[in-house]
């Protein structure tokens, strides 16, 4: 029998706001546990959370890029459960009245598009972390508690693990592009948790379906996808029923293992939270929000094939990630030649940032200092060949090009009596290729040249060299 | 509507409150006179009437997003049962935790 996967995908985003949800504590970064705590996010009795208005613009910002209708009213809620993470014992959530539904996200994936609806978007507070080591006991830090996170949560319209990837690398790069979230995945940014189950082909009728966690990176939920299937398949067909539970993806041994059972079902017994009260956006708010948003990865793609005259491969490479495409426009203002500017960012920078596992905002090479490089190729202060070199110790060091072609002494030789002394050494050494070329042999002058460049030790201008080569040989 | 003891039993559960046959009895038929109590509400015609979660007329009560000072890990571990080092500890815990 053929099998078909039903995938529902639910992320949750850390949104970039500098305060916690409910309280005035950092969400940055803190060197030792309970640092940025106080007691609104300790749960102390007597304290009332305040909601944060960033993340709320950040979540109708999201809203409108996804492309949901951004409920009027809603309001949180208490999602009580006992967790030693969870100092209030209950999580402050969305539960009826969450801020966006119905949207949708479209993605290629497999050469074709493919719509991918969004059933709701809500706002919560996010849990603390537990340390088990060998105190005795466990270790409970709260830094993390009450930081917002945005939860995203699709229909069940996916239906590989290629159309997962799509789905989260397009939905990270709006994220990012409209500056909510820095959705690094490795960094717990963007945590991303699928429910898989699968079904006959033509079936109407759903699977039993496994939710899966651990999932930190795009090849991991690839692997991790594909494992479940064919797990759910395997299982079925040795007529075992799959049991629905929560599975953690194992990056050790590549495959996925029960975590906890949801066969006793979860009452959360979740209830209006009486110490927030609702949250109205109106439509002139959202209009407002809508006005201010930055431009998505789409449009953006559209206007770099217009606006730059690039090809569409250029375009959807650079608008990939909208730091990168920050960083193409910025030294495309700088230098007129925007092909150029994409050449390079695609092959050096790109090939640079591969080869050290580094992102572009890691990247020490700015814009200008790009700029400047094709600038002096341009002129002829270097050859395009000494400017890789350059690239690389630019991307290496972080220093500007004109001081790193100074110091190693790389200029281009442009000075015409120097290679025409060399030229003429190069002939006199060579006297067989040199009759060639005046006998008509054009390949010959290939030969010369890069004696001549030898001798330089490269840097002399090929231009030039070839042009002195031909005057010699053919004046004769 | 009938308040059971297997309800009573459950929500004690999910509340982390062990109890005794004797106390689920009286728990039972108390909250269940709580609920009777309250069933009053099911006579009115509520047609329409939106569910109160809140008595007050208010919204959007929200705040910028501006950092404030934490209390400090003294203060904030001042109450714990116990610690170690910075952390606050309790007792070992085995389920990886339930789903956020
Ligand atoms: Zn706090």
């Amino acid at each position: 029998m053929k099998y078909e996967p039903v995938i529902g995908i639910e992320v949750h985003a850390q949104l970039k706001t500098d305060s916690k949800l409910f309280c005035g504590c950092s969400t940055g970064f803190a060197a030792a546990p309970n640092h940025h705590v106080c007691p609104v996010c300790l749960g102390l009795p007597g304290t009332l959370p305040v909601l944060n208005r960033k993340a709320i613009e950040y979540v109708v910002r999201t809203c409108i890029a996804l492309e949901c209708e951004v409920s009027p009213a809603s309001r949180f809620a208490r999602k009580n459960y006992y967790y030693p993470d969870l100092p209030k014992a209950y999580q402050i959530s969305q539960y009826e009245l969450p801020i966006g539904r119905n949207g949708k996200l479209t993605v290629r994936a497999g050469g074709r598009e493919k719509t991918i609806r969004i059933h709701r978007i809500h706002l919560e507070e996010d849990a603390g972390k537990l340390v088990h080591d060998a105190s005795g006991g466990s270790c409970v830090d709260y830094n993390r508690t009450g930081i917002p996170l945005m939860e995203i949560v699709t229909e069940a319209d996916v239906r590989s693990s290629e159309e997962a990837v799509a789905y989260l690398t397009s939905l990270r790069s709006i994220l990012q592009y409209i500056g909510v979230c820095g959705a690094n995945m490795e960094k717990g940014e963007m945590r991303c948790e699928p429910n898989i189950s699968v079904r006959p082909v033509g079936a109407e009728e759903f699977g039993t379906k496994t939710e899966m966690k651990n999932l930190n990176s795009f090849r991991a939920v690839r692997l991790g996808v594909d494992f479940e299937i064919e797990r759910q398949i395997d299982a079925i067909e040795n007529g075992e029923r799959i049991v629905q539970e929560t599975r953690r993806w194992d990056e050790a041994t590549q495959t996925t293992q029960t975590m906890r059972s949801k066969e006793r079902a979860h009452d959360y017994r979740y209830f209006p939270d009486p110490d927030l009260v609702p949250v109205e956006v109106s439509a002139s708010v959202v209009e407002l929000i809508r006005a201010k948003a930055p431009e998505l990865p789409e449009p953006r793609r559209v206007r770099f094939i217009s606006q730059y005259g690039l090809p569409e491969y250029d375009a959807e490479v650079l608008t990939g990630s909208k730091a990168m495409a920050d960083f193409f426009e910025r030294a495309a203002s700088l230098h007129n030649d925007p092909k150029a500017v994409s050449n390079w960012i695609m092959t050096e920078l790109m090939g640079c940032l591969n080869e050290s596992g580094k992102t572009i905002d890691e990247c020490a090479v700015t814009a200008e200092d790009l700029t400047a490089l094709l600038e002096l190729m341009g002129k002829g202060v270097i050859s395009a060949r000494m400017g890789k070199d350059v690239f690389k110790d630019m991307f290496a060091s972080g220093r500007p090009p004109a001081e790193i072609i100074k110091e190693k002494g790389l200029e281009q030789m442009n000075d015409e009596t120097a290679i025409s002394d060399a030229v003429e050494k190069v002939i006199a050494d060579n006297p067989g290729p040199a009759a060639d070329f005046r006998a008509g042999k054009k390949q010959a002058a290939g030969f010369l040249v890069g004696q001549v460049m030898r001798l330089t030790g490269g840097k002399a201008n090929p231009k030039i060299v070839g042009r002195i080569i031909e005057d010699k040989l053919l004046s004769e | 509507m009938k308040l059971t003891r297997e309800e009573v039993r459950e929500v004690a559960y999910l509340s982390r409150i062990e109890m005794t046959d004797e106390e689920l009895d009286r728990m039972t038929g108390q909250l269940g006179a709580i609920l009777d109590y309250a069933d009053m509400l099911n006579e009115l015609d509520l047609e329409g009437v939106e569910p109160t979660s809140h008595v007050i007329p208010m919204k959007n009560v929200m705040r910028e997003d501006v950092v404030k000072e934490s209390c400090g890990v003294e203060k904030a571990l001042m109450n714990a049962p116990d610690r170690f080092g910075d952390f606050f500890r309790v007792p070992k815990v085995i389920d990886e935790g339930e789903g956020h």
